[in-house]
């Protein structure tokens, strides 16, 4: 079951300070409504995995990590690999992050990542494809939350994006029936490269890559998830407040537009 | 602003703390200690002896205020009680907080007051330092508070160093320019 | 796909008041979902640590009956159904003034008995009819519908054999009185201009929609009501 969630720790004057300051159109850390905290990716961190990356961003830290393993298809799509994507969020991350099995927030952060990935077809699963109907590689991408401060969603997307193009895999063949491996490696067949941009709503103002303080005092967010050709293939709103259809409309725009400027950055650190 | 290091009462602290629940006969408070501390109706100084009904205590705190109080019973049994009888303490309705670990209050505070002696006077803000890490500034101008605010940051972060003080006071002098306050 | 329009809404049938030991239910049937919805509270909170002090906590759960698709679902909650449960959640909450009754539970039940795509929106549909018959203060209804794309065109409230084969889901909620989206969701691929089309789709679907609902309200109290004024006038009588 889904209930209301704690309010949060911060005293009403505290919230209020936060709720005056964004209202007026700044930012508790002087950035301004379209700016996102200081970005910084790195790949490669975990060498045993397939491919990992590690995005900090503002002080959210996310690791990412993809393990690339052979396994059966599902009987509907004989000719696809199969991607899965499983979010953690550790207990070290955060106070009040709890061991056991994943939550719902965990749980509809790796669905919103996953949703990003497969949409935007980023990852060629028909090249995939060992032995239609018997043998396919199984693509997972795992996600480990290392510390909160806001904006879980697009750090670990981009975490999970950077892993997938760090990936490489043994190049492969089918002999007989059996999965031979050469000594050269490939990387992940990728197609896309998705973005997701989130957007939180304080007051009647909007601003994107909220920090934990604002996510505190927000009234709701909404992701947006684009490709590298302006195609959005992902949205998920979160929160108990509501937006005004004109506010979607806003919001998608310019997260098409933010969406592509952080590609851009991403693409440069990744080459 | 996270909580970090957690604060264990001891007798006679001032804190400053939320509340987080109303219960029959008074608060409960946050003190960012492991301890839920009270608050009694009996401890505030609108009672007078009367029957207070819990919409009655409404009306003085609310759930998410945020007081200033008094530790005056704790031992490691029974957890905190607070008053809020007393010069200076009460509710909290404007000002900036600052939280930061309850172990560099001393060094926010320093030697005889030096500091926050310092502060205040640069500043021109008022500020209440509780021992449970969490500090109020309160000036007339929000640009004032801000620097103050900053300036409480700057010293948790390098309170291990020398020369601290005349460094704070450096850069508060630098920003102060910059307000409407002005040299 | 069925011979609708594009912009056609699927039959849609409302009735509200159907199970007795709920303390408000509602039952949907659009196109070949149906989805009953039910509501317990205020009650007290079990256990007592999870009530907050200003308000009452609102607690749904979204699930389908294994013989409800088309292959048996497991009656375990799927991952799915947990993510449904928090969207579903945060689209109703907004519309419930919870500040009534502080520390208590609002639990809000939804159950999938035949699924044909759509059926978050049309749980949110009837969840927020049983809200209002279990006689819980509203802001103001809420109503849900989806609109997606198949074959390159943007299309409403897409059935089952049609979102497996099209290009994008759009579900959304929607409160018309206050302008307010209280659920927004979207997977597949759309281009800006044709994501803008199928929100003012689904927006106006929810308008009609919402129009049904209080209809399916006035139909129940009108018949209590005529019940009542029958009693009175035997009572009269005899």
């Amino acid at each position: 079951m889904s209930a209301t969630h704690q309010p949060s720790p911060l005293a009403k004057l505290e919230q209020k300070t936060i709720y005056e300051i964004i209202v007026k159109g700044k930012r508790i850390d002087d950035r301004g409504p379209s700016d996102y905290r200081q970005l910084t990716l790195t790949l490669g961190t975990v060498e045993k995995a397939n491919g990992s990356a590690q995005v900090y961003l503002g002080k959210t830290k996310v690791l990412a990590g993809v393990k690339v393993q052979t396994g059966t298809p599902f009987p509907d799509t004989p000719n696809e690999g199969i991607l899965t994507v499983n979010a953690e969020f550790v207990p070290l991350a955060y106070p009040t992050f709890e061991t056991g099995p994943p939550d719902e927030n965990s749980i509809e952060l790796a669905r919103v990542v996953d949703r990003g990935i497969r949409e935007s077809k980023a990852i060629d699963l028909q090249k995939l494809c060992i032995d239609p109907g018997k043998k396919v590689f199984v693509v997972f991408v795992d996600v480990y939350i290392l510390d909160h401060d806001g904006n879980l969603i697009d750090a670990a997307g981009m975490a999970a994006l950077g892993a997938l193009v760090n990936a490489k895999m043994q190049e492969w063949e089918l002999k007989g029936g059996e999965v031979r491996y050469k000594d050269s490696k490939i990387p992940l067949p990728m197609l896309n490269y998705p973005v997701p941009i989130t957007t939180v709503k304080v007051g009647n103002s909007l601003i994107v890559d909220p920090c934990l303080e604002e996510e505190q005092v927000m009234s709701c967010r909404l992701t947006v998830t684009t490709g590298k050709d302006d195609d959005v293939c992902a949205m998920q709103k979160g929160g108990l407040g509501t937006f005004t259809p004109e506010e979607i409309k806003q919001i998608v725009s310019s997260s098409i537009q933010k969406s592509r400027d952080l590609r851009t950055k991403i693409g440069s650190k990744v080459n | 602003m996270p909580f970090k290091g957690a604060y264990i009462p001891r007798l006679d602290d001032i804190v400053l703390g939320r509340v987080t629940d109303i219960g029959m006969s008074g608060w409960q408070v946050d003190i960012c200690s492991p301890y839920p501390a009270m608050l009694p109706a009996s401890e505030t100084p609108m009672h007078r002896g009367r029957d207070t009904v819990r919409q009655d205590l409404r009306t003085i705190y609310g759930v998410g205020d945020l007081m200033i109080a008094q530790v005056i019973a704790f031992d490691r049994t029974r957890d905190p009680l607070l008053t809020t009888k007393g010069r200076g303490l009460g509710k909290v309705s404007s000002g900036l907080v600052a939280r930061i670990p309850p172990t560099k209050i001393p060094r926010m505070i320093g030697k005889k007051g030096s500091m926050i002696t310092m502060l205040k006077k640069e500043t021109g803000t008022d500020i209440v330092p509780g021992q449970n890490g969490v500090v109020l500034v309160t000036g007339r101008d929000p640009d004032q508070e801000r620097v103050a605010v900053e300036a409480i940051y700057m010293i948790e972060r390098e309170a291990h160093t020398t020369g601290l003080t005349d460094r704070v006071k450096a850069m508060i002098t630098e920003r102060m320019k910059g307000t409407k306050i002005g040299q | 796909m069925d011979g609708r329009r594009l912009d056609e809404l699927r039959p849609l049938k409302l009735e509200v008041g159907v199970l007795d030991k709920a303390d408000g239910s509602a039952y949907i049937e659009h196109g070949r979902n149906k989805i009953l919805a039910a509501v317990f509270g205020p009650r007290e909170a079990h256990p007592k640590h999870i009530a907050l002090a200003d308000r009452a906590v609102v607690r749904c759960r979204y699930h389908m009956a294994p013989f409800s698709t088309d292959e048996r679902k497991s009656p375990a909650p799927s991952r799915r159904e947990q993510e449904l449960s928090k969207v579903i959640r945060e689209s109703l909450e907004p519309s419930i003034m919870s500040e009534y009754y502080p520390r208590s539970t609002i639990d809000l039940f939804i159950e999938v008995l035949q699924a044909d795509a759509g059926t978050r929106c049309a749980g949110i549909t009837s969840a927020s009819l049983a809200l209002a018959d279990a006689g819980i203060p509203l802001r103001e209804l809420v109503a849900g519908c989806a609109a997606g794309k198949i074959d390159g065109r943007v299309v409403l409230d897409l059935s089952d054999i049609e979102d497996k084969k099209g290009d994008a889901d759009l579900p959304i909620a929607y409160m018309p009185k206050s302008n307010a989206i209280g659920l927004l969701q979207m997977d597949g691929s759309l281009t800006e201009d044709e994501l803008k089309q199928a929100l003012d789709m689904g927006v106006g679907a929810c308008r009609t929609i919402y129009e049904m609902q209080k209809d399916a309200l006035r139909r129940k109290y009108h018949v209590e009501h005529d019940e009542a004024e029958k009693e009175e006038i035997a009572e009269v009588k005899a």
